[in-house]
């Protein structure tokens, strides 16, 4: 699905990345971890496109991703379901519409997308916000609302980028099953987090494998976890 | 872009429209601006349409008319006019030779000279009006059989005055459409500015669509769409009040000359309709720019 082969990546600076050889299989759950600043925004970039490997190759459904024109990265990226890390949304636009975007933005028929879309809000427990603007969310409320638009074009991949980082303890539980109904859908996830907890607590419920950022490369973390 | 395109893009996608917060202050500067200078634009083109009439009109006449001027003794006048008359009507490229009667020779010194001048008291020469055929008499030759068999005549065929005048007339026409063309840099660069800003403005909202799937192509039109609307509509506004304005101008007159003539005839009031369409393409093109710049900066 994700196939990452020798991949550096360096900053004006130098590397962060250098030699990450990863591939994520249809159906797999992976975490991702590591430091603050060791590189896990930059690795889940380089998935969907936002930035462009220095060194290595990405391929993506099959495509390398540096030969992709715009129209193509666009494409790939209603593929992927990416929840950031600071999730920003339209703020001149209720939820509902927000979260309904990604259909938007590619032409689907609003009409017979409506009930899924009703179905969605409620799965993540939003639908009595449906009207609020995005600025009045709380912070969990928009984390789940980043996870619903992320899911909303049904994805064959879900990127999560610290999903956790903004909500207490209950709430991110809510969001780890969230993630975790995915994935029992069929769903490739990875969620990149430094929350050992979270990780110890979705070990106990799915085959995921954690992968953790040292030293400039990725390694396979251990049964320590 | 194809008809059914073109529809799509003036009808719009209400949805597509959302997705960019609406802008007041921008889109009545927009406005005001493209309207402005659709308004100078037809003051432009009125001018350099009645210039380039004046100068067609002066030139054409330069080349076909000419003045024969008699002056000779009182007693010789009616014979020389007559000689000069037949030598005219033998000369091949001669269409009209014809002597001005008196009245006409006082209508035409009355502005100088006031309406009560006893003309017959003064020696004023007699005219004769020609009208070259085409093609034209060689004035040349002419001018050396009248020397020879009318010693009194002077041929004079104004292309000393107005050779200059027809030249001032071109050189206006010029300025006009010069000044039609820095009308639209002008426009150009004034909605690339305002393209500019409403874009830098809603960077977050065009990083935000482009993460979720938008191709560049929905991202620019949303934009696009907005100002080349906003200068349709201004340009719209502003070309109707300046044709108002050239139609409320005094009409042309034979006392008023060249001021009063300024303005469009005809099919040339069809000619400023042309304004806001050009407007409307001046605005999508430079705000398709300004979109594309702007989107290519981002992954």
């Amino acid at each position: 699905m994700i196939e990452l082969e020798h991949v550096g990546y360096s900053y004006g600076g130098g590397a962060l990345l250098s030699d990450v050889s990863v591939r994520l299989a249809p159906g797999s759950f992976h975490f991702l971890t590591g430091p603050s600043g060791a590189g896990k925004t930059t690795l889940l970039k380089l998935c969907y496109g936002a930035l462009v490997p220095t060194s290595g190759r990405v391929q993506a459904f099959d495509l390398d991703v540096s030969t992709l024109d715009r129209d193509q990265v666009a494409m790939m990226r209603r593929r992927i379901g990416v929840v950031h890390q600071d999730c920003r949304f339209l703020d001149h636009l209720p939820l509902a519409d927000n979260i309904a975007l990604p259909l938007t933005v590619s032409g689907r028929d609003m009409g017979a997308e409506n009930s899924n879309l009703g179905e969605l809000m409620n799965w993540v427990g939003l639908s009595e916000r449906a009207d609020a603007l995005p600025p009045e969310l709380s912070g969990g409320e928009r984390q789940r609302a980043a996870l619903a638009r992320a899911v909303i074009m049904s994805p064959d991949l879900i990127l999560a980028d610290e999903p956790t980082g903004n909500v207490d303890w209950e709430m991110s539980q809510r969001l780890l099953r969230l993630l975790l109904e995915l994935n029992k859908m069929g769903k490739t996830v990875l969620i990149a987090s430094h929350d050992l907890a979270l990780i110890r607590a979705a070990k106990s419920q799915v085959q995921a494998r954690v992968l953790r950022i040292s030293d400039k490369t990725l390694q396979l973390a251990g049964a320590d976890l | 872009m194809s008809r059914g395109a073109i529809r799509a893009f003036l009808v719009g996608d209400a949805q597509a429209d959302r997705v960019v917060p609406p802008s007041g202050f921008t889109a009545h500067l927009t406005l005001f601006v493209s309207g402005a200078m659709a308004f100078l634009a037809v003051f432009a083109l009125a001018l350099s349409m009645a210039s380039g009439r004046l100068a067609d009109r002066w030139a054409e006449e330069l080349a076909r008319s000419a003045t024969l001027r008699i002056s000779a003794p009182p007693d010789q006048r009616a014979a020389q006019t007559q000689a000069a008359l037949d030598i005219l009507h033998q000369t091949p490229g001669v269409a009209i030779a014809r002597a001005l009667s008196a009245a006409e020779q006082a209508d035409l010194l009355a502005p100088w000279f006031g309406p009560d001048l006893p003309l017959e008291s003064l020696p004023v020469p007699q005219l004769i009006e020609i009208i070259a055929g085409d093609p034209a008499y060689d004035a040349a030759g002419l001018r050396l059989r009248l020397s020879g068999e009318v010693p009194g005549a002077v041929l004079d065929d104004h292309t000393r005055w107005r050779a200059p005048l027809v030249d001032a007339a071109n050189s206006l026409r010029r300025l006009g459409l010069i000044s039609i063309l820095l009308i639209g840099g002008a426009t150009a660069a004034m909605i690339t500015l305002a393209a500019n800003a409403a874009l830098s403005a809603n960077a977050q909202v065009i990083q935000v669509l482009r993460l979720v799937g938008a191709l560049d192509r929905y991202i620019a039109q949303a934009f696009v769409r907005r100002f080349t609307l906003r200068a349709l509509i201004g340009a719209g506004a502003g070309m109707f009040l300046g044709m108002l304005g050239v139609a409320l101008m005094p009409s042309a007159s034979e006392g008023g000359g060249f001021l009063t003539g300024l303005g469009f005839q005809g099919a040339g009031w069809l000619v400023p309709l042309l304004i806001p369409i050009l407007g409307a393409a001046v605005a999508f093109a430079a705000t398709w720019a300004a979109a594309r710049r702007s989107l290519s900066e981002l992954s």
